[in-house]
């Protein structure tokens, strides 16, 4: 097998309208054996229609899906080697947990002494053991989760997919859940394809994401690289606070309301906008005459705890600073703008 | 509020009282030694002694027992498959529709005119063989036929409340369509199944209307039987079959609760 | 982690991942064409349409056929027999008429009576003071046993359960019993002059609608104990601040909330009761003669099966008028307050 390139998931051009809505216009996805991939997007994104493809509970209008190279684009779900975590859960409510999580392998055949086996071992992993006699009612929420989670990796699937599984916990419960399922994804290096439409969530848990709208996906990479180079203004303002700014193109800088400034790659425009993010605007009282470098004024200090969001003026223009710093509205404030931290954003259609 | 308001109280109670005058009032009589008139006359179980040497009561409560087993047996696999086929299939939405009409038809028509319909059917089908003739047969078919619609009903909700999302969760989880049938729905659909035959069960125990309409001379059931001795004149031993019946229907209701609670869990 | 080693962790997984796409392109399953048409996800499985339409007919199909046969088919046919006539020795002719409608409304032999007509318009009253009496009586009781505790309310549910259950040639029979004159009701109407001293309290329409109310009630408050159970308490506490006045909180707070049982309530109660035989032909004697007394004798000593048949329709029109007339009054009204929509 080695020098071989491990085959993961390739969707190719895949359609899929329900009636008159078009709920995918199109997608093309890949997704890396081993790595921790979210489809993230508002509801009505198209995201979890994707996901139910993946699954084989959808067939496609057109497209197709690979997984290890092979087309499954039509085969049913229970043949395929691609087990969900629904968003309900959706356990099995007359089984006890040990019978839920044995389920897929009884389905299968499997003898009963290695069924017995692979359970108990999965059951440990989650730290559930000791339930295996009790019913889904009898269950917290957490529990409940990690028995869905049990249930379809005792399979042993070569993609695990997550419909949203944090939407039905308490919020805060939901963070610690979140690295939880992360470290458990890097300990059993299986392949997860996760749900969601909440930001962090996907920040904290993935290798890679790829952001959705209206069944297209707009961006795909690293959080890190997708959050810090948005490639257009939904995916920036989608995955977190951002300024847009107007600009437009002067040589090698760009114009904008309130100076000019230096670009790291420049801009595939004469006029458009740009990006950047609150917390990269570099906050210091003296002007050190720096091409990037502008003057303003506060015209809002908002303290969020962790942090200090000012508006400015010119603007609107919104920093985030250490909830340290002591600023009020009126105060002279100088702002670097990093020329890595602007984004030139792509023209919207 | 309402623990402020006597007068809702009052009324709650009163109605709870009306409703239950009737069957004390009975079961009272049904131990008074007395063949004619009401007065009290002393403690006595003899009605219930006569009734049980009854034979025509007898032979009354084993028809009303038989015809309830066999069509509850009958109506809760025609209701079931019913159930299933509407609410499990694809089926376009007009078709959808008038299926669900026709299964309504016997919950809103009228008892009286389900009956008068049976009866024209029954002379139809005695062209072709008597044993259409008014009987224990039309009795029995007479039952399913109003049994059916309530089985699909019960049985069609909770296969509502099911969701579709059991049946993916399964088939993700490699079950194929016998597999899913008999280690899900069906078990989860048991309680759904059970609830159906014991309100058939009961419906065809408590029916008179369509019973007298569609029974014959050999196939006489209680309340047939209670209704024509009435007719001729109130006797204790009516008074202690009708407790009888009363008490019966005690126990089924509790056993239907039963069965009820242990869906919920 | 810092900024250039993401860089190039970056590009290493671009690269890979070109490679990745390239690899699928060469030599693998060839790509198939559109999905064919029949081929739909169903409950988990992928099937062809038709396939999956046999089954469900097959399942389907015994218990549709039945209905059809013993219901549908021959409730067409009572239409087909309406028309016919009653022959002399009871048997049907087919000779085609209007003659039973006509009879219906009154034309018969001997001129224009207006019986059979004062026969349909008891039923409907019958049917409506008999749905009004047991609403009125409902309300009282499903709120007293709403608001009880969870163990009190199993209980009272049960006792509710019994006589809703229990058979009604039974209960009927217990009323003729309690009425009869030698017991205390009856000699206290006597005795206050109400009847006759020494006669029973039926038949009549004290007796009629004593069998029925407590014949319905039980229809009436389950179905609408229900809704009240589900009742938003809070709701009435704030119609309660606002309006002040009860009959407000009733139809402002109480009716547009428990609509959905009260609707469920209403239809079972009205519709047997109008239909109903059992209790009038014991209790209210020849002058509460129903509907449904009348189709009896059609099909019992009468043997005018076809007169029967027209009253069968005659029957399930006004089940039907009667029906449309409470929902449009429900929607009217439902669309005037709209509080239960919201929940």
């Amino acid at each position: 097998m080695t020098g071989q390139i491990e085959l993961g998931l390739l969707v190719a051009q895949v359609q899929k309208s329900f009636g008159s809505h078009k709920a995918l216009k199109g997608v093309d996805l890949e997704v890396r054996k081993g790595e921790f991939f979210t489809l993230l997007g508002p509801s009505g994104c198209g995201k979890t229609t994707l996901l139910r493809i993946i699954a084989g509970l959808e067939l496609p209008d057109s497209g197709h899906v690979f997984l290890g190279g092979k087309d499954i684009t039509r085969l049913p779900a229970a043949k395929r080697q691609v087990n969900t975590v629904f968003q309900s859960y959706a356990l099995f409510p007359h089984l006890n947990i040990f019978e839920n999580v044995a389920f897929g392998l009884k389905a299968r055949q499997v003898s009963l002494p290695e069924v017995r086996k692979r359970v108990a071992e999965k059951l440990e992993m989650l730290g559930l053991d000791g339930l295996e006699k009790r019913y889904p009612h009898q269950l917290s929420g957490g529990q409940k989760q990690r028995v869905a989670l049990a249930r379809a990796l005792v399979n042993e699937p070569d993609i695990l997919l997550l419909d949203e599984p944090m939407s039905a916990l308490d919020a805060h419960l939901r963070a610690q859940v979140q690295e939880d399922l992360r470290r458990l994804q890097r300990t059993i290096g299986q392949t997860f394809i996760l749900v969601t439409h909440d930001q962090d969530e996907a920040m904290v848990v993935s290798d890679r994401l790829a952001v959705m709208k209206d069944g297209l996906v707009e961006q795909v990479g690293a959080p890190r690289d997708v959050y810090s180079k948005p490639r257009n203004k939904f995916v920036a303002e989608f995955l977190g606070a951002a300024n847009i700014i107007q600009a437009r193109r002067d040589g090698g800088r760009v114009v904008t309301d309130f100076g000019s400034f230096d670009l790291s790659s420049a801009p595939q425009w004469d006029e458009g906008t740009l990006a950047i993010r609150p917390e990269h605007i570099q906050l210091s009282d003296a002007p050190n005459g720096d091409p990037n470098w502008v003057q303003a004024k506060v015209r809002e200090a908002i303290y969020r705890g962790q942090s200090l969001d000012l508006w400015l003026d010119p603007g609107p223009v919104r920093v985030r600073t250490h909830a340290k710093g002591r600023l009020a509205p009126g105060d002279q404030v100088s702002l670097f703008f990093p020329p890595e931290d602007l984004v030139a954003l792509d023209k919207a259609e | 509020m309402n623990k402020k308001r006597p007068i809702v109280a009052v009324v709650a109670i009163a109605s709870l009282i009306f409703l239950y005058i009737p069957s004390v009032a009975v079961a009272v009589f049904s131990v008074n030694n007395a063949k004619y008139g009401l007065t009290w006359k002393g403690f006595t179980w003899k009605w219930y002694e006569m009734l049980f040497q009854n034979e025509i009561i007898l032979e009354a409560a084993l028809n009303s027992l038989f015809v309830a087993l066999v069509s509850t047996a009958v109506a809760t696999l025609l209701g079931t498959a019913l159930a299933l086929g509407l609410d499990r299939f694809p089926w376009p939405r007009r078709l959808g529709k008038v299926m669900d009409l026709l299964v309504h038809l016997p919950v809103v028509t009228p008892d009286i005119i389900l009956a008068a319909a049976l009866v024209v059917t029954f002379s139809v089908l005695r062209n072709i063989s008597s044993s259409f003739d008014m009987g224990m047969l039309t009795l029995v078919l007479g039952h399913i036929t109003f049994q059916i619609s309530f089985v699909t009903l019960v049985v069609r909700s909770r296969l509502a409340s099911l969701g579709r999302d059991i049946d993916e969760a399964a088939r993700d989880l490699y079950a194929s369509g016998t597999y899913l049938f008999f280690r899900v729905t069906l078990p989860l659909l048991m309680p759904g199944i059970l609830a159906g035959a014991m309100l058939a069960f009961t419906l065809s125990l408590d029916d008179f209307i369509i019973s007298f309409f569609t029974h014959g001379p050999d196939s006489v059931t209680l309340p047939i039987y209670i209704y024509s001795s009435v007719r001729r004149g109130i006797s204790p031993e009516i008074h202690a079959l009708s407790t009888l019946v009363m008490l019966a229907t005690v126990i089924l209701v509790i056993v239907a609760e039963r069965v009820s609670r242990f869906r919920k869990e | 982690m810092n900024k250039p080693d993401d860089q190039g962790r970056f590009e290493a997984e671009n690269r890979r991942e070109a490679e990745a796409a390239d690899e699928y392109s060469r030599g693998l399953t060839p790509p198939e064409e559109e999905v064919p048409p029949g081929l739909i996800t169903w409950y988990g499985g992928i099937h062809r349409a038709f396939d999956l339409r046999v089954k469900g007919a097959s399942l389907m199909g015994p218990g549709i056929f039945w209905l059809l046969i013993f219901l549908a088919v021959p409730a067409t046919g009572l239409i087909v027999l309406s028309l016919a006539q009653r022959g002399s020795f009871g048997e049907i002719q087919w000779v085609f008429s209007l003659e039973n409608y006509k009879r219906l409304i009154g034309y018969g032999l001997f001129g224009w009576t207006p019986d059979h007509l004062i026969i349909l318009g008891r039923s409907l009253l019958v049917g409506l003071i008999t749905t009004i009496l047991c609403l009125v009586l409902a309300y009282p009781l499903t709120f007293y046993i709403a608001t009880r505790s969870p163990k009190v309310r199993t209980w009272l549910l049960f006792l509710l359960m019994v006589p809703f259950w229990t058979n009604v040639v039974v209960r009927t029979y217990a009323w003729l019993l309690i009425l009869s004159p030698q017991l205390p009701p009856a000699q206290l109407a006597g005795f206050m002059g109400l009847i006759q001293p020494g006669t029973p309290l039926y038949p009549g329409s004290f007796a009629t609608y004593l069998g029925m109310v407590s014949t319905f009630l039980p229809f009436m408050a389950l179905p609408l104990y229900s809704s009240v159970e589900r009742l938003n308490w809070e709701l009435l506490e704030a119609a309660r601040d606002l309006y002040a006045s009860r009959i407000q909180v009733f139809t402002q707070a109480i009716l547009p909330q428990t609509r959905p049982g009260l609707t469920v309530g209403v239809i079972v109660t009205f519709v047997p009761a109008m239909a109903m035989f059992v209790v009038t032909d014991l209790l209210g004697g020849s002058r509460y003669m129903l509907i449904g007394n009348l189709i009896q004798q059609q099909f019992g000593q009468s043997r005018d099966w076809p007169f029967g048949a027209a009253l069968c329709l005659a029957l399930m029109l006004l089940t039907m008028i009667g029906l449309m007339l409470y929902r449009r009054w429900g929607d009217l009204d439902g669309n005037g307050s709209g509080h239960g929509e919201r929940k």
